[in-house]
């Protein structure tokens, strides 16, 4: 990957790779380095989960049901996106362009994001977003958990300092979803309604691809299907406090780690992006 | 700066622990436990800061700070630098951090009870009992959470059944 010349253009490892077949012999096409490539996909991954949900959760800030819960949404927004400037550095650092983690949150377009499909879904109600929360938290946990073992001492740094505060984003979130599933009638309805809906969003985190495979066998990072266990067994005990029902389903969406998004996401960026893209170099 | 003038280490050090933390300005950088290194580097002062929370905003205010004091005492060479290893905790508030913290109204984060991901433990006392935290003011245990979050992301919000009062509990990471 360092050694291409233009990453803001989409697709460019494609076209090297089609150049590179239609003309071997061609000296001067760029060859992508195939192990940093995905590494950096990965840290992108990574990063673009925490950034998207983090952009989510913030758009809660004024509107929450009671005042403690707008505070605490904010600040779990607040963990996810000071996480981003972590994993994103490391990315901007492998990559090797020179890009910041800044570059990379506000210049990249819907297609460069590897974020998963889950961190994109509209917030829905207070209930829908807590279960979104907890769905995540539980896998961000197990994930953490895994990279803090990494062969790389850049990554189990920053998952262990992550992984603090995603503890308590757990607990936060299992609370939540023990008390509203266990709770009223209509609170208990909503919260079904929710797990029902993203349940088929939450498959997308226990698949794995080639990239993923290399990061595995160079102990960068965990397997995602070796996530499953630990995160089914939260999901059993505190869905169970909460009486909720898992539903059967195993199906899953996906593509959201190879940069095929819903029309979610665009939505998201134009909003997250605007200052950077109207006037490129504003700081304050 | 020839390296014979150099204001020694520990010079710096005491300079550092007069630094307010800008959130809780009771307590002091130092007494934050966040400055994990000083020390020089031929003529240059390097200073180690490791972050509470990823995300604290403070962070970039807390460099200034350190930057304008220690620039306020003459050193004009000077490089921060971010340490991630070993994460801060709460664990690393000093003990008079800590008695700063309860005479200013905060209860000072309990040692040991930071979420670490043992959560079976915590998930089955979560449905019951909170943790117990005394009230600042009074000192009851008849206490309750009202929030995880309360005034900053480092604080949980409480409130005391005795005396009435709501208080900020520094929470343990």
């Amino acid at each position: 990957m360092p050694s291409l010349p233009d990453m803001t253009t989409p697709q460019v490892a494609e076209l090297a790779r089609h150049q590179a077949e239609a003309h071997p012999a061609h000296p001067t096409v760029p060859q992508p380095d195939e192990g940093q490539e995905a590494f950096f996909e990965t840290l992108l991954r990574i990063g673009d989960s925490a950034l998207v949900l983090g952009h989510r959760v913030s758009e809660w800030c004024g509107h929450s049901p009671a005042l403690e819960e707008d505070i605490a949404l904010a600040n779990v927004a607040l963990d996810l996106i000071g996480q981003t400037q972590l994993w994103l550095g490391l990315a901007g650092e492998v990559e090797g362009q020179g890009r910041s983690a800044d570059d990379l949150a506000y210049l990249r377009d819907a297609w460069d994001f590897r974020n998963l499909l889950i961190c994109e879904r509209p917030n829905g109600d207070f209930g829908h977003t807590l279960m979104r929360q907890f769905l995540f938290d539980a896998w961000h946990h197990e994930l953490l958990k895994g990279l803090a073992a990494s062969s790389d001492p850049r990554v189990a740094e920053i998952a262990a300092k992550a992984g603090k505060e995603v503890a308590y984003h757990l607990e936060r979130s299992s609370d939540l979803v023990v008390r509203l599933g266990d709770g009223t009638e209509e609170s208990h309805r909503r919260m079904q309604q929710a797990l029902d809906a993203l349940w088929p969003y939450a498959g997308e985190m226990f698949l794995g691809d080639d990239k993923d495979a290399q990061m595995a066998a160079r102990g960068i990072a965990p397997d995602p299907a070796s996530l499953r266990a630990g995160w089914d067994a939260t999901l059993r005990h505190v869905l169970g406090e909460a009486t909720l029902q898992i539903p059967a389903s195993d199906f899953a969406h996906k593509g959201g780690k190879q940069g095929i998004h819903t029309e979610h996401l665009g939505y998201i960026l134009a909003e997250m992006q605007f200052l950077q893209r109207a006037y490129p170099g504003a700081s304050w | 700066m020839a390296a014979a003038t150099h204001p020694s280490v520990e010079q710096v050090w005491g300079w550092l622990s007069e630094v307010p933390d800008p959130e809780i300005p009771v307590i002091s950088l130092t007494d934050l436990g966040i400055i994990r290194g000083v020390e020089w580097q031929g003529d240059t002062l390097v200073v180690r800061v490791t972050p509470t929370y990823s995300g604290c905003p403070a962070t970039s205010i807390i460099n200034l700070d350190i930057e304008t004091a220690l620039r306020s005492h003459g050193i004009d060479k000077l490089r921060l630098e971010r340490q991630l290893t070993p994460p801060w905790t709460t664990d690393w508030i000093t003990q008079a951090g800590r008695e700063k913290l309860r005479a200013y109204g905060i209860a000072p984060p309990i040692d040991g009870t930071a979420a670490d991901g043992v959560l079976a433990g915590r998930i089955a006392r979560m449905s019951g009992a909170n943790l117990t935290i005394a009230c600042p003011r009074c000192g009851s245990t008849n206490t309750e959470k009202i929030s995880q979050f309360g005034s900053t992301p480092c604080k949980a919000n409480y409130r005391c059944k005795d005396c009435l009062e709501p208080f900020d509990y520094f929470k343990c990471l």
